[in-house]
This record gives structure tokens, sequence and C-alpha cells, in this order.
């Protein structure tokens, strides 16, 4: 899927870039491309949906997103698809997946709920459930950071 | 820390549309009516305060041949720090935190094969001696919000 050269120019552009007049430049030499052509390449890898996006990632809880939480969900099976859907459609809702269960781990829908505060986050998960139908749910609420990281691909 | 209101319209602008010509600190000054040299150093302060964690391409791992999962592990209280620092050390592992459950510390990670995912939890449960790790890897995705940097 990609070529080694590809891998490489992805290893250069999440180094971050440089604070310089012409930051492309720099990272074209460094490749042995033209800036023209590293821009072109940054352009294709966003159209092919390699890269999400070129650009800042911040901090959000830093930005006053302080609040958010793990909504889990206990699902029946048959009606995952139209509940996991309608969920999504939340403007709340980050992010939305439907993981296995466990014996001692019964909840099979996974949102991330963001808010100012927690209890923004506990009104959009009773939304949540109350357009559903659906009752047995936990937030989770996190109370430690212990790592949160760029990955480094291809290293 | 302090934010003034043209660093929050910088910010709002280089998340979703850093500009990709030859000089784009020079665009976005022009965009905010100041200087490319004040760009640059607001880019760099903001950098040093933390609140911008990379200027680079955000990519997206499935595209690139990776694969992800979500695991959660039962941490008694007083071995936190040791477990973590193990876990945190695999340079797959990209979030990791302590919720309010039993299952108390949750990580992803992300590895080029299921294989290397597998290998890698097998390691962490033999170098903590804990058992108890469940891996929920995604069956179906309905939402990744894709301009909401959370890379899980």
């Amino acid at each position: 899927m990609l070529t080694e050269f590809e891998k490489q120019i992805v290893r250069e552009l999440q180094n971050g870039l440089p604070l310089v007049s012409r930051p492309y430049q720099v990272i074209a030499e460094r490749l042995g491309l033209s800036e023209e052509e590293l821009m072109n390449k940054i352009k294709e890898f966003l159209d092919r949906g390699l890269m999400r996006r070129f650009g800042a990632a911040v901090r959000h809880q830093d930005l006053g997103y302080v609040a958010n939480a793990m909504v889990v969900w206990e699902i029946p099976e048959d009606q995952i698809l139209i509940v996991g859907q309608k969920m999504a459609s939340f403007t709340e809702v980050s992010h939305c997946y439907q993981r296995p269960t466990y014996p001692d781990w019964p909840y099979n829908l996974f949102t991330m709920v963001h808010g100012q505060t927690k209890e923004e986050c506990l009104a959009a998960a009773k939304r949540l459930s109350e357009a559903t139908g659906m009752k047995k749910y936990k937030l989770m609420f996190s109370t430690a950071e212990l790592k949160k990281s760029s990955m480094k691909y291809f290293v | 820390m302090l934010l003034d209101q043209l660093d929050k319209k910088l910010l709002n602008l280089i998340q979703s549309d850093f500009p990709i010509t030859a000089k784009p600190y020079q665009e976005l000054a022009e965009k905010l009516a100041t200087t490319e040299e004040d760009i640059i150093n607001r880019i760099g302060r903001l950098q040093e305060q933390g609140v911008i964690r990379r200027l680079g391409g955000i990519f997206d791992s499935r595209s690139l041949g990776y694969t992800g999962t979500l695991c959660a592990m039962k941490v008694p209280p007083e071995r936190i720090s040791e477990v973590a620092a193990v876990i945190n050390k695999y340079p797959g592992i990209t979030h990791n935190y302590l919720r309010e459950h039993n299952y108390n510390m949750w990580f992803t990670l992300l590895a080029d094969s299921e294989e290397n995912i597998s290998d890698i939890l097998n390691e962490i449960k033999t170098k903590t001696g804990i058992r108890q790790l469940i891996n929920l890897p995604a069956q179906n995705i309905f939402k990744i919000k894709v301009n909401f940097d959370t890379e899980v």
C-alpha cells in the first residue's frame, strides 16, 4: 500500500513542521524532493485518506473541554446497528464504537461524550438514553491522564 | 495559561486550515492581520506551553496499515504508577487514562499487525503479573469525529 519512500515522507511529516519561513522547503530537502513536490504529496496523502488532516493537534482540556466521559452501554445485539448510528448523530458524541463483551464486562457500545462540565456529560448521556430507549449505561470519567502522545509510524 | 484573542483565532485556523503553500506562516499572518514573525513566535510559544501538541500530519492509522485496540486492566491502586510505567514504555500505547471502575486503567494500543498487538498484551500480562486485562477492539465504528483530535 505505501512505498518505502512514502513511509519516509510519513516519518518526516509526523515530526512536526519547522518554524521557519519556508518549512516545506526544509523537509523537502531532507527527502530529496522539491518544495512543490512535497506539497503535492501532502495533498495527495489527504486525498487518499492516509492523513486525516494537516495542521495542529491541540490539547482540548486546556481549551475549556474539561470534562469527557466514556459512556458505555449494554445494547441488545439485534439493536446495536440502529442504536449505534443514532447515538453517533449527536454532536456531543465524538466517538462511537461497538466492542466485544466479557463475562465481567457486559457493555458493548462505547460513546465518548464531551462537555464543559461533568453535569453536561451526564445530561448528554441522559439525552442519548432517552432518544434510544437504552437504559443500561455507565459514565466513566477519567481521573488521571497517564499518557497522551502521538503515534510514531514506521519507526 | 493565558491565550489572547489572536492566539485563539490562530488555533482555530491551524487545526483545520493550515496552509499548504510555500510560506504558510506568512499566509496566516495576512489572514490575521499580523506579521509572519508574530505567527511563528506565537506557534512556538503555544508549543512550549503544551497547548499545541504537534504541528504536522495527523495520520489515519488504519489507512497506513496499522491496527488499534482499546484495553482495560484491573490494577491495584498501590501499583498504578509502576504498572503505568511498564505499559507506557511501548511506543504503540498512545493514550492511558485512569477511570472510575474496577477496570481502572484504560489504554489504546496501535501496532502494524494483530499478531504484534497480541504479543504486546501478553508481554504486559507477564511483566506486571496482572491477568485481568480485556482487549476491546472496535467491531463497528459508527463515528470518529475528524476535527476533534483524540486519536483513539
